[in-house]
Formats: structure tokens, C-alpha cells, sequence
């Protein structure tokens, strides 16, 4: 006796919209179980975790701010991802991204280098950080090197990196050897948003970048050569569209929203340079980036989402004092729920109990 | 994490001078303190013994205090969570690592009627104290412990980042133990982390393959005291009692002690007094605390409990002046005797013996 999985030929797009409602409705209730055997109230947890963040604009604000990054760094996977090339090294590219963009700050810091620096930084962000995506792009194409690999282990070298930097020559000279740069000038810092607001202009880059892509991929043909790399690679190698040129295509524009992001995250949020400038943000945005099932638009909700689960995950360690545990046992909850939330839309579940091979 | 701390030169700039808040001293029935940790309450080092201050100000103020804490908080994302805590009407905030401080000073100038105390840091505001311990005064004790114990002269180190604060914590252990044994020799090793159980090990077992055999660790887990009992050495706990992660191997411990400290300034909240201040305080203050002396000779122990009293007492400064730097210059002395606050606090060199370079 064996399952079965047979591909459904008819999955409507309503089923899919109504399967993630589900999804998102049966993660809620495992978590609720979950916190309901730990003798605290689910409901109380889900206006804590859900309602208060988005009824208050402060909160709304800080999610804002959480998504900013991880929103521009998924939108960027995305191309990857659609063409079926795995690039798990976003980490390391936000991170050269930051770096290179920070190395003008620095270069310019205390002197009066005029409004032209911070345009400059978020090139060199991008440049940065796409330079950095093509690494694996070309051990791919040229020595056919898994990029899997190569992506995930550059992480570690950026991280490095950077830290050699803090630590060393770019440390600030008055700061008595603590590892970090001095705090950039104003010409150098992105500014909020609103008045004295803590949104800052990454958030308009990830919006732009979210519409670009929405018409990129549905209106051109360099969106149907991925889709069409992605699904069928024999079938596009017959149409004449070449995988090499795509995979250094897809990994520059996803290394440069990286390095982007990278660059926005420094010089807009953190405002120096310090050994560890992200939490995380380039592998959750991998988890983003199929939450939002790689559609632009889903990506920037998707983004939103996990940013609420951070901030209420906050929030309930001060108001109901829960773990932080239980706030990434819920993400790792979601993600699972939505994938097979997808794969019961594209498959149909059988079970055979034809004696299947031995 | 950052248990480092500066003032000196930077003192002047540093402070950020806020328009006075006029906030007149006024006291309090029932107070909230929140606490921001960067690591997880089980870490059993840096952030697990704030965590035991926190239960403190529960136990000694009772029904007149709530606390809340905020566990494993990224440092260049913190600014969102002491602002939560800030807005959910806690009334006395503690930040508990030095990469809090930039966050810690934004939050501060939003919320002037809110008391924060940032760890280890050296921007102050109206509403924001720093404070911190002198740790290197442990050290020295412990220096004296393995320069007497040694058998191979050679002690080992794990460092976490060379830092000023722990640079002056080699120094004080090696000058603690050079004082009882002029033949003694150390080798660090950066483990460039402040709790990683696998790098610290790995890095203790460095030292230990080396010849060493009593080790002294400035990082925050167990591992490196542990790999010392694994191979039948000796080493001393770091921030909390180590003790029962290596029975055998742990002479003492220095034990960052917070818990008086937290439950004073809980109550000054109360009772209106409170005020920004910079506290630095050591032995004598309680804020550290060598755990019982053990596994060593009597004689041993006596040294080590006459060398606490006479810190203790003021009588012994670990740094008492004349010190010698590396290259055999003695270093200017500018303060009463010893080094001052400001130089130990700054601390960048090696002292005479120590045959290394510090990292750039």
C-alpha cells in the first residue's frame, strides 16, 4: 500500500488563492493547538501576533521596515528560481553589496562630498552584489559547477569579509578597536520616508522593483525565455535561447536587488558598517520567495507576512511571554502548510494498494 | 555580549547631550522592567546571568515590579524591540550588549520619561546610564591560581575579539600570573565569537595539543572548560559557575554578579532617585564574584582569598603602575598609582612577557 501523487490537470487559479487561505488558516490553528497546551490563550496570541500589529501605525511602520529587505532580496530570487537555478547565496550578496556601497561612505566620510554620494552608494550596492551573483553563475556555466554549492558557501566568505573590514582596516579610529565603522555622514544615509519616520527609501526601491518584475516576466520575452528555461530546457534550447546567457542574467539581477537591499539596510537602517548587518534577511527571503510563489505581487505580501511573524513573535515575548521558539517553529509551520497547500492543488493524492515493485 | 567599555578621549563627544527632560523625581507604586538579551536565557554565560538579575528584581521587590525580557536580539535589529518595550509602558529598561548602544540612545531621545541602562557602552543621556564590571580584577586572581599551579609554564587563553576589555583581561590574568612565577609563558587564541560551544572547543583543544595546561577562557560557553576536564587539565569558569559542566577541571569562576546591581536601580524607579550614571564596579561592589576556590593546594586557595581581600580592600590594583608594555617602555601612568580608568578601559597593548601580537 502506497501513496500516490498524479498531477491534476484542471488546478483553477481560485483553488490556488483559496488553498493558501487554507493553508494559512490550518498553520494558525497547529500554532493555536500548540499554544493552547502551553496554557496560554490562542486567541489572545493571535490579537498579539496578528491583529495589533496591523491596527497600529507604529507597527505598520516597523513591518514595513522588517519586509523592506527581505522583499527586495525575494523579488530578485525569483528570476532564479522561475529559471530553476538555485541561488541560496543571497546572504553573501546583500552583504558585498553593503560593503562595496560602504566603501564610498567611508571613503567620503568628513569630507563635503555633496548629494551625488548616496546615489553612487546604491550603484555600487547593486554592481557590488550583482558581481558577486555572477560567481557561481560563471563556475555554472563555464566548468558546470553546482551552484547550489558555490552560492551558499560564498555566504561565508562575505561574511568574512565584511568582518576583516570591521575589524580591521575600516574600523573607526576613535572607536578603541570595537569592530565597526564610524556612523555615516548625512549625505551618506538614506533618509525616512515620512519625517522622522523609521521607513526609509528601500522600501519605495522594493515597490519599483516588485512592478518591474510583475511586467518583465508577463509582458516580455526575456520573461517567457525563463519561464520556458525553467519548465522545459530542451524546448528552449530548441527555440534557440541560450542557457548561459540567462543563468549570468538571472544571477546578476538577483545578486544586484541583494546588493541593493544590502546597501539600503546600512546606510538606511543601521547607518555604520558592524560585523553582522543581517539577521538572516538572504535565507528568509528564500522561504519568502516561495510563500509568495515566486509572483511579484505574492512576494511583497509574502514579505509582509513573515515580517508580522517577527514583530508579533516580539510582541508576544513582552505581552504573553512566549518563546522565541514558538515564533520560528510558526514560520518553519507556515511554510510547510502553504507548500502542501500547493502540491494538494497541482497533485492528487491516491492511495494504491497495488503491489507496487517488490 | 559586547562586555566592553570606553570612555576616555571619546567621554566629551560621547555624551549626547539631551535638552534636560525635567522629569522631577518622582516615585512609583509598581514599576515594569524589560530586558533586551542578545543571546538566548540559555546560554549559560553572558546573557543567562543578566537573566539571573532579572529573577532577582522579581524576588527581592515581589508584587511592586513586573519584568519582561526579549531573548536572542539581533544586534543590528534591535531597535524595534526596545522600542517595544518602550511603548508597552515599562518603566526601566536594561540593554544588555554593547552593539544595543546606537539603538539604545535613538529609542532613549523618543521616550525621555523612560530609564534605560545600557551594558558595557559609553553614551550616556539624561534617562540612559551605562554600567559595567571590572572583570580583569578576577582575572588577576585567576592569573595567580595558574601561574602557581602550572607544570608546564605554559597557560592557554581563548579570547573571544580583541577588544579592549579583553586585552586588559589577558593582561591582568598574565601580571596575576607572572607575579608568582616569573617563567610563565601564555598563548592565546581568538576564537572570534562570544558563544560558539563547537569554535570555542575547537580552539581549547588548539592550546591543549600545544603543551598547556591550565586554561582561562573570555568567551561565554562551557566548551573550553570542558575540553580542559576531557584531558584531565585544569581551566576556570566564565561569567557564570561553571562548575557542574567540568567538576574536576574548574578551579573557580568569575561570576558576572548583576543581581545587586538591577535590584538597586529597580528601586531608585520606585523610590524617585534615580539618576544617570556611569557605574564600573568590581570585587568590592559585588558586581563580580569568584565562585569557591577548588581543585588546588591549600596554599593555593589561601593565595588566591588573600589576593581577592586585598583587591577587595583597595590595597592591590591589578594594573599598579610601573607597567611595562611589549617592547619594554613603561607605559605612562595617569592615574593615583595604577593605570587610570580611562587607559585600562582603552586598552590596546600587550604587557612585557606576553609573546604575541595583538590582532589589527
Amino acid at each position: 500500500m502506497r501513496f500516490e501523487l498524479t498531477p491534476r490537470t484542471n488546478a483553477s487559479v481560485g483553488m490556488r488563492v483559496l488553498a493558501s487561505v487554507a493553508a494559512f488558516i490550518t498553520a494558525f490553528l497547529i500554532a493555536g493547538l500548540v499554544i493552547w497546551i502551553m496554557g496560554r490563550s490562542p486567541v489572545a496570541a493571535f490579537d498579539v501576533y496578528v491583529l495589533q500589529p496591523l491596527s497600529d501605525p507604529w507597527a505598520i511602520q516597523e513591518l514595513i521596515v522588517k519586509a523592506t529587505p527581505m522583499a527586495l532580496i525575494a523579488i530578485g530570487l525569483s528570476y532564479c528560481f522561475r529559471a530553476n537555478l538555485w541561488n541560496i547565496g543571497a546572504e553573501g550578496q546583500y552583504v558585498i553589496g553593503a560593503v562595496l556601497g560602504s566603501w564610498l561612505a567611508l571613503k567620503t566620510h568628513g569630507t563635503d562630498a555633496g548629494f551625488w554620494v548616496l546615489p553612487a552608494m546604491l550603484l555600487l550596492g547593486i554592481v557590488g552584489g550583482a558581481l558577486y551573483g555572477l560567481i557561481p553563475a560563471f563556475l555554472k556555466t563555464r566548468f558546470g559547477v553546482n551552484e547550489i554549492l558555490t552560492s551558499l558557501m560564498l555566504v561565508y566568505v562575505a561574511q568574512l569579509v565584511l568582518d576583516y573590514l570591521v575589524r580591521g582596516p575600516w574600523r573607526d579610529p576613535k572607536g578603541f578597536n570595537f569592530p565597526q565603522s564610524v556612523t555615516f555622514d548625512p549625505a551618506a544615509t538614506l533618509p525616512p520616508v515620512f519625517e522622522a519616520g523609521r521607513v526609509h527609501y528601500g522600501a519605495v526601491f522594493a515597490v519599483i522593483a516588485v512592478l518591474v518584475t510583475a511586467v518583465v516576466l508577463g509582458r516580455t520575452l526575456f520573461g517567457y525565455r525563463l519561464k520556458l528555461t525553467g519548465d522545459a530546457p530542451r524546448a528552449a534550447r530548441f527555440a534557440g535561447f541560450s542557457s548561459r546567457a540567462t543563468t549570468m542574467a538571472v544571477f546578476a539581477i538577483s545578486g544586484g536587488l541583494a546588493g541593493l537591499a544590502g546597501i539600503s539596510e546600512v546606510a538606511g537602517q543601521i547607518g555604520q558598517l558592524q560585523p553582522s548587518i543581517s539577521p538572516g534577511y538572504g535565507f528568509t527571503a528564500i522561504t519568502v520567495a516561495f510563500l509568495g510563489r515566486l509572483n511579484p505581487i505574492g512576494i511583497l505580501i509574502a514579505s509582509l507576512v513573515v515580517a508580522l511573524t517577527f514583530i508579533g513573535g516580539e510582541s508576544a515575548q513582552i505581552l504573553l511571554k512566549l518563546p522565541l521558539d514558538l515564533t520560528q517553529a510558526f514560520q518553519g509551520i507556515l511554510l510547510m502548510c502553504v507548500l502542501a497547500a500547493d502540491a494538494l492543488v497541482s497533485y492528487r493524492i491516491r492511495l494504491t494498494t497495488r503491489g507496487g515493485g517488490k | 555580549m559586547f562586555s566592553g567599555k570606553v570612555f576616555g578621549a571619546l567621554a566629551g563627544a560621547a555624551i549626547v547631550a539631551l535638552s534636560a527632560t525635567g522629569a522631577a523625581a518622582q516615585a512609583k507604586d509598581k514599576i515594569k522592567v524589560g530586558f533586551i538579551y542578545v543571546g538566548p536565557v540559555g546560554d549559560h554565560g553572558w546573557s543567562y546571568q543578566h537573566d539571573q538579575g532579572r529573577k532577582a528584581i522579581e524576588k527581592a521587590l515581589g508584587d511592586k515590579v513586573s519584568t519582561t525580557f526579549v531573548e536572542s536580539v539581533p544586534e543590528a535589529d534591535s531597535e524595534r524591540a526596545i522600542e517595544q518595550l518602550a511603548r508597552t509602558g515599562h518603566d526601566l529598561i536594561f540593554t544588555t550588549s554593547f552593539g544595543f548602544m546606537e539603538p539604545t540612545i535613538k529609542v532613549a531621545k523618543k521616550y525621555p520619561n523612560i530609564k534605560f541602562e545600557h551594558a558595557t557602552g559609553f553614551k550616556r543621556a539624561p534617562n540612559l546610564s551605562t554600567y559595567a564590571a571590572k572583570f580583569h580584577e578576577g582575572r588577576y586572581i585567576i592569573g595567580q591560581i595558574a601561574g602557581k599551579m602550572t607544570k608546564t609554564n605554559t597557560i592557554g587563553y581563548v579570547g573571544a575579539f580583541p577588544i579592549p576589555e579583553v586585552i586588559a583581561g589577558i593582561n591582568a590574568f598574565f601580571l596575576g600570573a607572572q607575579s608568582v612565577n616569573p617563567n610563565v609563558k601564555i598563548k592565546v587564541v581568538w576564537a572570534n565569537t562570544w558563544y560558539d560551544p563547537a569554535k570555542e572547543g575547537d580552539a581549547a583543544k588548539a592550546l591543549l595539543d600545544q603543551g598547556v595546561d591550565m586554561l582561562a577562557q573570555h568567551t561565554d560557553s562551557p566548551a573550553p572548560i570542558q575540553a580542559a576536564e576531557a584531558r584531565g587539565k585544569f581551566g576556570f569558569g566564565q561569567a557564570s559557575d561553571m562548575e557542574r559542566f567540568a567538576p574536576k577541571a574548574q578551579l573557580t569562576a568569575i561570576v558576572d554578579n548583576w543581581s545587586d546591581y538591577y535590584v538597586a536601580r529597580a528601586k531608585a524607579v520606585l523610590d524617585g532617585s534615580w539618576k544617570s550614571e556611569d557605574t564600573w564596579g568590581g570585587l568590592a561592589a559585588h558586581m563580580v564574584v569568584m565562585s569557591p576556590y577548588k581543585n588546588m593546594p591549600d596554599d593555593v586557595k589561601k593565595m588566591a582569598e588573600e589576593t581577592e581581600a586585598a583587591i577587595k580592600s583597595g590595597k592591590l590594583n591589578p594594573f599598579k603602575c610601573p607597567v611595562v608594555g611589549q617592547d619594554g617602555k613603561e607605559i605612562e601612568c595617569k592615574g593615583s598609582g595604577a593605570l587610570s580608568d580611562e587607559q585600562v578601559l582603552g586598552m590596546n597593548f600587550y604587557v612585557k612577557g606576553i609573546e604575541d601580537k595583538i590582532p589589527q
